[in-house]
């Protein structure tokens, strides 16, 4: 039992920021899910801190170009392609 | 701000904010070429700026001083530490799902940059100025956004370094803005960090509210503001577009509140070719981006790059110069320092040349006749030692100002040509001090009556005369030396 609460409203919201698509069960397990994850986080945030290595700073690398995929190796996963672009449905 | 509103005066407040692509080679997390302008799409990609799992992000150390120099140029603080965000939205145009960008900690803050509008100097505060990166291009199908039927999508230009400049709301008018954005464009230009010709190089939105005429005598106060609502405008791409938008909206806005009506605080889209601004659906608030710091890069220190980067003279400082050390007028001086190509290449005719004759080459000729043809001085790229040739030509007296004027420099723009070819095929060359002394002596003894009207005072006659040396040397001869030997020869 998680000590958070999380209501439908948030998950609602949550989802509709992440383009999901959620009927009001999955709503309902997912607030009482999300209470657990944030209970974890909690949790997380009482271990002591531990020695840790030093931190990096000014990682870069030099503007220097590298080659690139091709169109046919970028184009590989995608589920639709049309002319060597992505396809995908409107947006808007 | 209401009916109250509506019976005094109105003024605009605005702030911008501006995106600037910045010239690197490579993109700022990755090692793919940003030089897809004729590209095929999608194939300036990796699986970093294509976002596929596992991939890393590492900062391009080129667009991180391009960054440090444009805020040494804007007097901005470089902070101890600088750090990288994640901005997360679902949108295709970028596949990772989020967008990497600096929150709290942008590389340049607390800046400024001065303009003049009709003499009048402001000083603009710059609030601060980050890096990020350049979604991909979407096109919508078989309609508008809305209407579209679906989306193709092009990675070439994700991951394209920007910097985002974000201005004080320190603009009392749309000409400032223009002003502001002009001189931008030069500094950027003078720092070499930014390329106008690109496509997109430079995107602008804009916040306007409108105040009461009064609470402007001096510093706009923070609760008047606060208490205004604001549009903001998205979608402008030129100096103009910002000027003509925030004219269409002041004049929106004062009608609305002279109405009567409140202005709504909304988020509007510039449709250039229709010349108004239409409301936008807002669909996130600043909370939903959930900003998180990106561990996947770790955080810059690079205050002292500001010592150790050079910047070169900035178009004010050397406008002032050019007028001091070369007794240029404003205007010539502004016209040879509106970018630094003009300016580099001004200085190295009058070191060799009369800075003078260099000056109205350079400024008048050469622009005029570049300006005349929509053409820019980079379009003469490689080819300045012709031009350099041509004020030669003209300094040594080899050919009249007229024929390099009218002949040499027009062939030389329209058709490509060397000077000295054009010289050669046009017999161009000023004809030899023998060849017209002959010349005049002919034109006296063949033209008794003309000789007799000038010896009875008819001035006129000389001109008569200057015609017909001019005739026998093809036009070649210089008519006001001509002039002279016809004098000389008649007054023995």
């Amino acid at each position: 039992m998680s000590d958070s609460t999380v209501d439908a409203d948030e998950v609602r919201h949550v989802a509709d920021l992440a383009r999901v698509d959620l009927d009001d069960e999955d709503v309902g397990r997912y607030a009482d899910q999300f209470a657990d994850i944030l209970d974890h986080f909690e949790t997380l945030e009482e271990v002591p801190d531990v020695e840790a290595e030093p931190e990096l700073v000014n990682v870069m690398r030099p503007d220097e170009v590298e080659e690139s995929l091709d169109q046919d190796e970028a184009l590989e996963n995608a589920p639709e392609t049309e002319d060597g672009f992505f396809k995908g449905p409107k947006v808007s | 701000m209401s009916t109250q509103a509506a019976t005094e005066d109105l003024a605009a407040v605005i702030g911008l904010e501006v995106h600037v692509q910045l010239e690197t080679d490579t993109k700022i997390f990755c090692g793919c070429s940003t030089d897809a302008a004729d590209a095929e799409p999608n194939t300036h990609t990796c699986p970093t700026c294509l976002g596929l799992p596992g991939a890393l992000p590492v900062l391009n150390e080129g667009a991180v001083e391009a960054a440090v120099r444009l805020g040494k140029a804007l007097h901005a603080d470089i902070p101890e530490r600088t750090t990288f965000h994640r901005k997360n939205y679902f949108y295709p145009d970028l596949p990772k799902g989020f967008q990497l960008t600096q929150y709290d900690a942008p590389i340049c803050q607390d800046g400024e940059l001065e303009v003049r509008v009709e003499d009048r100097r402001r000083d603009i505060g710059i609030t601060r100025a980050h890096l990020e990166e350049d979604p991909g291009s979407l096109q919508h199908v078989g309609g508008s956004i809305d209407t579209a039927d679906y989306t193709k999508v092009d990675y070439n230009r994700a991951g394209t370094p920007l910097v985002e400049i974000v201005t004080e709301p320190d603009f009392r008018s749309p000409d400032e803005t223009r002003a502001f954005l002009a001189k931008l464009e030069e500094v950027l230009e003078y720092l070499g960090i930014y390329d106008a010709e690109r496509d997109g190089s430079l995107r602008v939105d804009a916040n306007i509210s409108m105040v009461s005429a009064d609470d402007l005598a001096g510093e706009v106060d923070d609760a008047v503001l606060a208490e205004a609502n604001r549009t903001e405008v998205k979608n402008i791409s030129s100096h103009k577009g910002a000027q003509q938008a925030l004219a269409y909206e002041v004049t929106r806005q004062r009608n609305a509140i002279q109405r009567g009506r409140e202005v709504e605080q909304e988020t509007r889209h510039w449709d250039e070719s229709r010349g108004i601004t239409v409301s936008m659906r807002s669909k996130e608030a600043e909370k939903d981006y959930r900003y998180f710091e990106e561990a996947d890069l770790p955080p810059l220190e690079v205050s002292d790059w500001k010592e150790r980067l050079e910047i070169p003279e900035l178009p004010d400082a050397r406008r002032e110069r050019f007028r001091e050390e070369y007794d240029l007028s404003e205007e010539a001086a502004s016209k040879l320092t509106s970018t630094k190509e003009v300016a580099d290449f001004f200085e190295e005719i009058a070191r060799e040349y009369d800075p003078d004759l260099a000056a109205t080459w350079v400024a008048d000729n050469l622009l005029g006749e570049l300006n005349y043809r929509d053409m820019a001085v980079t379009d003469l790229e490689g080819r300045f030692d012709e031009f350099t040739r041509l004020v030669e030509l003209v300094a040594e007296d080899e050919i009249t100002e007229k024929n390099a004027r009218e002949v040499v420099l027009r062939g030389m723009l329209d058709e490509g040509e060397t000077p000295d070819d054009i010289v050669e095929a046009e017999d161009l060359g000023k004809t030899s001090g023998d060849e017209v002394q002959a010349a005049v002596e002919a034109a006296i003894a063949e033209n008794p009556d003309a000789v007799a009207d000038y010896e009875d005072g008819d001035e006129g006659a000389i001109n008569f005369l200057v015609g017909q040396v001019m005739q026998k040397t093809g036009g070649s001869a210089d008519p006001g030396q001509v002039n002279g030997l016809l004098r000389e020869e008649l007054d023995e």
